[in-house]
């Protein structure tokens, strides 16, 4: 019962949805439609469906319900309640009814809470909300049914894979949806607007939220991602430019395009039709990541082209909406003028070159992921790795963080390079003096060097807005910007420092026996054998040293899974300010020593915590935005009560009240 | 494990360096004692793809085969072969796949040609939105 339940619900939130649709188009005809007052209601009942069909779903895994094929395929009733929980979104199915459920509980917020835009704008934003929604119920009822009951039920379920038991990994898909659901309602808005033709500042400052919010989540969907694969994969790789991290990267790289170009909209009525394109961009690149890590297209072209009803589903809605918004902004573009002029020395020049130096970065990307699929799907077989977008988006990345590095000490509309003089002058003496610094102490890559060379002056130039203002009084905002800026600093850093400095140590050691890595005295102490609830491992005892230093032990193990049967390496690492030592256990050699792979990492932690600041500013910003609206809303509301009172007292019509 | 090795080499098209025996090829997970040879073996090996693997190097895998690739890359720094000449050498038994370094070729050409597309339309838009005039 539970089961249809969910079911039910779902059809009539796909109903809901279509009323949302229908409602909303007519009402850009007719102000007065009947159906354009349940626009509104329409999509708030639709996110409460969707969330209930969600909770039918949950229910269903809690109690291991193994008469529904969704729960039977992922789950067990053996399972630790949190991994159960998990599993109703480890897979397609839960997965997709995840994007929609939180979706549509972000579209009944908008419809609940947002009032600032005229209404029309706003019944155009939630009709495309609800067309977007359309084709995703449309997806999951018609070829992924996460209800569908087996004929006979299941005496057990199969589990989960244990790669997949892990914390981190249960919370990474719902943090990467939030990310493209919120791109989501930010293309919604830019739809609505170009619909409606009111790209006007206060669009830019109703949707910035949205932006920053996706934007915060797939930062740290990112960040966790890679930190997850640095540790468990057993090799100490924090970035592969493998399609799936490019699914995310993509949108990430849209949505910071974004919010800064609606920053500019909101805050200088500039950049109208560019910040809806990217707009459009930028959910583009989460359907995008979304069929591309949905589809199974990744495993093979020829996996899809056998099985290819869910990978053609996502290709047709994603050339629906792709298609049809390009075509919208084809057709409106012209008639939404680019609004204020700046000069080519401004804050803005600054925004718009990065702007299009990000655009530039995510088509290669895109190209560089997309291109291979392409190839094989006509019969040659390409790959395309580091060797390649390192170098072809450095020659985008790199121009970008030096006009990062500047561009928030110009100012608006107009500036002078005197101006910056002495601050520009300090920024490049500092990276000269480390080039030539590194240069004669080491000698690196190119890339390398360039990431080292460029952080450090960016990493000064991020707190020199605050230089000259009172603290207490600079906008939260203002910090939020300062912090994500500092935050890409520390992050690139790290990469630099990680690529050109890391000393690596393989060896085979006998028990008893010492290896050497970069300072660090490494003795194996001992193998023991360990065993947890489905696993048992190989457990090193290793006794590090560094220098003089106290001696910490570690233990990584090599694990061995039974259901299903499978291998993982646990690394275990030293963190110290400057870096970490990296440690794995491998097989036994013939000659009865172990095989162990050492690095030594300076500064690699950095890479994370460069990602968690920026997500910290995104954050600040939000804070900081979210509370100026609400304090310039109350502001206003408290105006207007005053002035009906004043007019109240003296009896005089409304009209004659406002002249005081 | 000794099954599944044996399994993969059954399966394995073109068997790779068939005359080492059963366990890890030597420099499966040794360094080379040159560090410049070990610089120059690693560079490479961190460019040449896993085919057992998703998206993994084989610098990064504990596959069997990207052991033996790792072990072939070595012994042939070693033996003072020049890195792109190994990967030539990889690249005609594997075909262009095993490369994460792609050459212009008639298949690759786009990939080489659409990034200069996109410097030139990126150039093209900032002259159009921050040239002179100043906006539009």
């Amino acid at each position: 019962m539970i089961p249809e339940l969910g079911l039910a619900a779902l059809w009539l939130a796909a109903a809901l949805a279509a009323l949302q649709l229908a409602g909303g188009v007519l009402a850009q005809r007719d102000h007065a439609a009947d159906l354009a007052a349940t626009v509104r209601p329409a999509a708030i009942m639709q996110g409460l469906l969707a969330l209930f069909a969600f909770l039918m779903l949950l229910r269903s895994f809690v109690v291991t319900d193994l008469s529904v094929k969704l729960v039977a395929d992922n789950s067990h009733s053996m399972k630790p309640l949190i991994f159960k929980l998990a599993g109703a979104w480890g897979n397609h199915e839960g997965s997709m009814l995840l994007w929609v459920t939180v979706m549509s509980l972000a579209g009944g917020l908008i419809a609940l809470i947002e009032r600032r835009l005229p209404e029309r704008t706003m019944q155009a934003t939630l009709a495309a909300q609800g067309f977007v929604a359309l084709g995703f119920y449309a997806f999951l009822l018609l070829s992924s049914n996460p209800f569908e009951r087996l004929p006979v039920p299941a005496v057990e379920g199969l589990g989960l894979n244990p790669l997949l038991q892990d914390i981190g990994l249960a919370f990474h898909p719902p943090t990467l949806y939030f990310g493209y659901v919120g791109l989501s309602v930010a293309f919604s808005f830019a739809v609505g607007a170009l619909l409606t033709r009111q790209v006007t500042p206060e669009f830019a400052r109703v949707m910035r939220p949205w932006v920053l919010g996706a934007w915060v989540f797939l930062t740290l969907g990112i960040t966790a991602g890679s930190y997850w694969a640095y540790y468990e994969l057993g090799w100490g790789g924090w970035w592969f430019w493998d399609p799936v991290e490019n699914a995310s990267l993509m949108p990430w790289l849209a949505a910071t395009a974004l919010l800064h170009s609606a920053s500019v909209l909101a805050a200088r009525d500039a950049l109208r039709s560019w910040t809806i394109m990217l707009g459009v961009v930028a959910f583009s690149m989460s359907m995008v990541g979304t069929f591309l890590v949905r589809s199974g297209i990744l495993t093979s072209v020829h996996a899809f082209a056998v099985d290819p009803e869910r990978g053609s589903f996502i290709l047709a809605l994603l050339a629906l909406y792709i298609g049809g918004a390009l075509l919208l902004f084809a057709l409106r573009a012209g008639t939404i003028s680019e609004g204020q002029r700046f000069a080519m020395v401004s804050r803005e020049g600054a925004l718009v070159f990065n702007n299009v130096m990000l655009s530039a970065t995510l088509g290669i990307v895109l190209l560089g992921t997309l291109y291979p699929l392409l190839a094989e799907a006509f019969g040659a077989r390409v790959s395309v790795g580091p060797p390649y977008f390192n170098p072809v988006s450095a020659i985008f990345v790199v121009p970008m963080l030096i006009v990062m590095t500047l561009g928030p000490l110009l100012r608006w509309r107009h500036d002078n390079i005197d101006r910056i003089r002495l601050p520009l002058a300090i920024l490049v003496a500092v990276a000269v003096s480390l080039a030539l610094l590194v240069g004669l102490l080491a000698s690196i890559g190119l890339l390398p060097m360039l990431g080292l060379v460029l952080s450090l002056p960016l990493a000064i130039a991020a707190f020199l807005p605050l230089v000259g203002r009172r603290l207490t009084r600079v906008p939260l905002a203002s910090w939020g910007m300062v912090i994500a800026h500092f935050g890409v600093a520390v992050a690139l850093f790290g990469m630099a420092s990680e690529s050109a400095f890391t000393r690596e140590r393989l060896a085979a050691v006998a028990i008893g026996g010492t290896e050497r890595v970069a300072g660090w005295q490494v003795t194996l102490e001992g193998i023991d054998a360990v065993a947890g609830p489905n696993w048992t491992a190989l457990e090193a005892r290793i006794l590090a040293q560094r220098g003089a230093g106290e001696p910490v032990r570690i233990t990584p193990q090599a694990r061995n899974f039974w259901t299903p049967p499978q291998q993982t390496t646990e690394s275990a690492q030293i963190t110290r300010w400057d870096g970490q030592l990296y440690a794995v256990i491998g097989d036994q050699t013939s000659d009865g020593r172990w095989q162990l792979r050492l690095w030594w990492k300076p500064f690699v932690t950095f890479i994370w915590y460069g990602g968690v600041l920026i997500a910290l500013g995104g954050v600040l910003a939000i804070v900081g935005r979210v509370s100026g609206d609400l304090k310039r809303r109350r502001a206003t509301r408290r105006g207007a009560t005053r002035r009906k009172e004043r007019v109240g007292l003296r009896g005089e019509p409304s009209a004659a009240g406002d002249t005081a | 494990m000794k099954a599944l090795i044996a399994l993969f080499l059954a399966v394995a098209a073109v068997p790779l360096a068939a005359q080492d025996s059963m366990p890890p090829a030597p420099y499966a997970y040794r360094q080379l004692d040159d560090p410049a040879q070990e610089a120059a073996a690693q560079a490479l090996m961190e460019t040449l793809r896993c085919l057992k693997c998703q998206s993994q190097s084989i610098a990064d895998s504990d596959a069997p085969m990207a052991g033996d690739m790792r072990h072939q890359v070595r012994t042939r720094i070693a033996a003072g072969e020049e890195p792109e000449a190994i990967r030539a050498w990889l690249v005609e038994r594997y075909g262009d796949y095993v490369s994460y370094a792609p050459q212009i070729s008639p298949v690759t050409w786009p990939l080489f040609a659409v990034p200069l597309l996109i410097l030139i339309v990126a150039a093209l838009i900032l002259r159009r939105r921050i040239g002179g005039k100043g906006g539009e």
